[in-house]
């Protein structure tokens, strides 16, 4: 089968497993893998304005994978969406795979920021909403997906007390709480984001529907998160 | 004369205005320059506070969007504390951005060794790709920072000092500078060193290179140079001592010849007061430099020196001088 074909057959939801399935070799990170994989079908198959044609276009919506680690998901929703030749996956990992157990941005096609160190994707979002916001681009969203232990980086504090009051309106961030922090964040994790100012959501993080919601809710003015609850990584 | 520093604002407000890519990020520090740019372009001139992690992410972010981001604070601040971004933001994402510091080794003794950063460069050099411009006069940051902003989406370091030579240099962000020709050694004077170099070499039979842009390393000019001044290569570093020792060794490799790499000390002094005085503690003042350059070039291995004629020169001290080297007159230990 060549890669044009492959490109050609669509998958939808129930084809992930599937694809996961192609990958091997990073066992360790599997709860990690799995946890994003609704988040990221939904952005991917409902929210987001960008696709294989359109990773030139200036005003493409931007969604930036802080949490690397456990690439998995992000694989396989991007080779469900033609980003990436799903005849690229099985190779995961493997010297001439682009594919690693993090993702380089040079190397996978539809990435747009190489991970795998935390807490760098929602600075550099902050950035590039920036960016965007200084070329007059303001209709492009930026997203950014975290985990809840990530947030322990400070670097993601100074990030979320910046946007807030810098009224970065087309910046979201998902948070996939799988409650992997050591520590719980006294108040909850919408509460840290709310009293920088920005707009809050909590959802199960399962709920297709409930992530479409929270992902569209409108948010004028203020910076948007979403925090996705899932099963807990030890569970 | 104005500082470096003085031109960095005007130069890049005037960029902000000719040119729509690029854009000013800033931590608080040196922000009060950029009011009335800020003014005029509400949007490219953006400070994040005293947040130096998100000032390098969030270039980096700017960047991927096509922005030519101009990143300013000081030094220990810029490099050292968000290195990590500086690593990964910048070079793992594959964008560029310029970054230029202020306060350098230690223009601010005063404010003690929190406010220094003389590994700046070497910290740099774990790094590909990276171009260093050191100016060593305000006219030359002027050139450099045109020609740093103008580099397409390089990554380059501008650093700025309030150590300057008296007069400036035509630079050209690429190449070192033969400013004095001479048949026994090479002296290469980095940025503000090259007036301490000039005077402690008056008189000695020595080629001087000037280095305003270290990296790349102007391999070529050194090779040239060591033809007629021979093999023994002096480097003057206004940062850390040896920085660019592996860069001229890489450069000679084919040919027997000796380095010593002068410049600031590894070990923290714990001084205050002015620059001059910590200067002349890590013995890059002019008579320093010159006990040092010519007990150097009157080195070990020629026939007809002798030990005594050596430590001599080497003001009496043990041998091999400590580092950093105190000069004749001056004891680290008690500053006086």
């Amino acid at each position: 089968m060549t890669i044009t074909e492959q490109r050609t057959q669509t998958y939808g939801y129930a084809g992930l497993p599937h694809l996961m399935g192609l990958m091997t070799g990073d066992e360790k990170h599997g709860p990690a893998a799995t946890s994003t994989l609704d988040v990221l079908w939904v952005l991917y198959d409902r929210v987001l304005r960008v696709g294989p044609e359109s990773m030139g276009d200036p005003a493409r919506d931007r969604f930036l994978l802080s949490k690397g680690h456990g690439p998995m998901a992000y694989y396989a929703v991007l080779a469900a969406k033609g980003f990436l030749p799903v005849d690229r996956l099985p190779g995961f990992g493997s010297y001439d795979s682009p594919l690693g157990h993090h993702p380089d941005r040079m190397l996978v096609p539809g990435a747009e920021i190489g991970s795998g160190s935390l807490g760098h994707g929602l600075p550099i979002a902050v950035g590039t909403a920036l960016g965007l916001r200084a070329q007059g681009l303001g209709e492009p969203a930026v997203w950014t997906l975290v985990g809840d232990a990530e947030l322990d980086e400070g670097s993601n504090h100074e990030a979320i007390a910046f946007a807030g009051p810098a009224s970065l309106d087309r910046l979201h961030t998902v948070v996939v709480d799988n409650s992997s922090a050591s520590y719980a964040r006294p108040g909850g994790i919408a509460a840290r984001f709310e009293v920088a100012g920005w707009s809050a959501r909590t959802v199960d993080g399962r709920d297709h529907e409930a992530l479409y919601a929270a992902f569209t809710a409108p948010h004028p003015g203020r910076p948007h998160v979403v925090v996705a609850r899932v099963e807990p990584k030890s569970a | 004369m104005d500082s470096m520093r003085d031109r960095f604002a005007p130069v890049v407000t005037q960029l902000l205005d000719e040119d729509p890519r690029v854009a000013v990020v800033l931590a608080e520090v040196g922000a009060d320059r950029f009011t009335e740019a800020l003014r005029r372009h509400p949007d490219r001139v953006v400070n994040v506070g005293i947040r130096e992690q998100l000032l390098v992410g969030a270039a980096a972010g700017m960047a991927l969007t096509g922005l030519r981001p101009v990143v300013h604070t000081f030094a220990s601040f810029l490099v050292e504390r968000p290195f990590e971004q500086v690593k990964l933001d910048l070079g793992h994402q594959g964008v560029g951005a310029v970054l230029v510091s202020a306060a350098a080794s230690f223009d601010w003794p005063a404010g003690g060794y929190t406010h220094m950063a003389p590994g700046d460069v070497a910290l740099l050099d774990t790094l590909d790709g990276w171009t260093v411009h050191v100016p060593g006069h305000p006219d030359e940051a002027d050139t450099l920072l045109r020609r740093a902003v103008a580099a397409g989406d390089d990554k380059v370091y501008v650093r700025l000092s309030l150590q300057s030579n008296p007069h400036g240099l035509p630079v050209d962000g690429e190449r070192f500078r033969a400013v004095r020709e001479g048949r026994a050694g090479v002296v290469v004077a980095v940025g503000p060193m090259l007036d301490a170099v000039l005077a402690a070499t008056e008189g000695l039979d020595v080629t001087v290179l000037y280095a305003t842009t270290v990296r790349p390393f102007d391999a070529p000019a050194l090779r040239r140079a060591t033809a007629t001044a021979g093999t023994d290569v002096v480097l003057v570093e206004p940062y850390l001592a040896g920085t660019s020792t592996a860069a001229a060794n890489d450069a000679l490799a084919d040919v027997p010849h000796r380095v010593l790499g002068l410049g600031v000390g590894r070990a923290e002094l714990r001084r205050y007061g002015q620059f001059e005085e910590h200067v002349a503690a890590h013995g890059l003042d002019a008579r320093s430099l010159r006990a040092r350059i010519t007990a150097f070039t009157a080195g070990p291995y020629r026939p007809g020196v002798t030990r005594a004629r050596r430590d001599k020169a080497r003001c009496g001290r043990r041998n091999p001088p400590p580092a950093p080297a105190a000069t004749c007159d001056r004891d680290l230990a008690t500053g006086h």
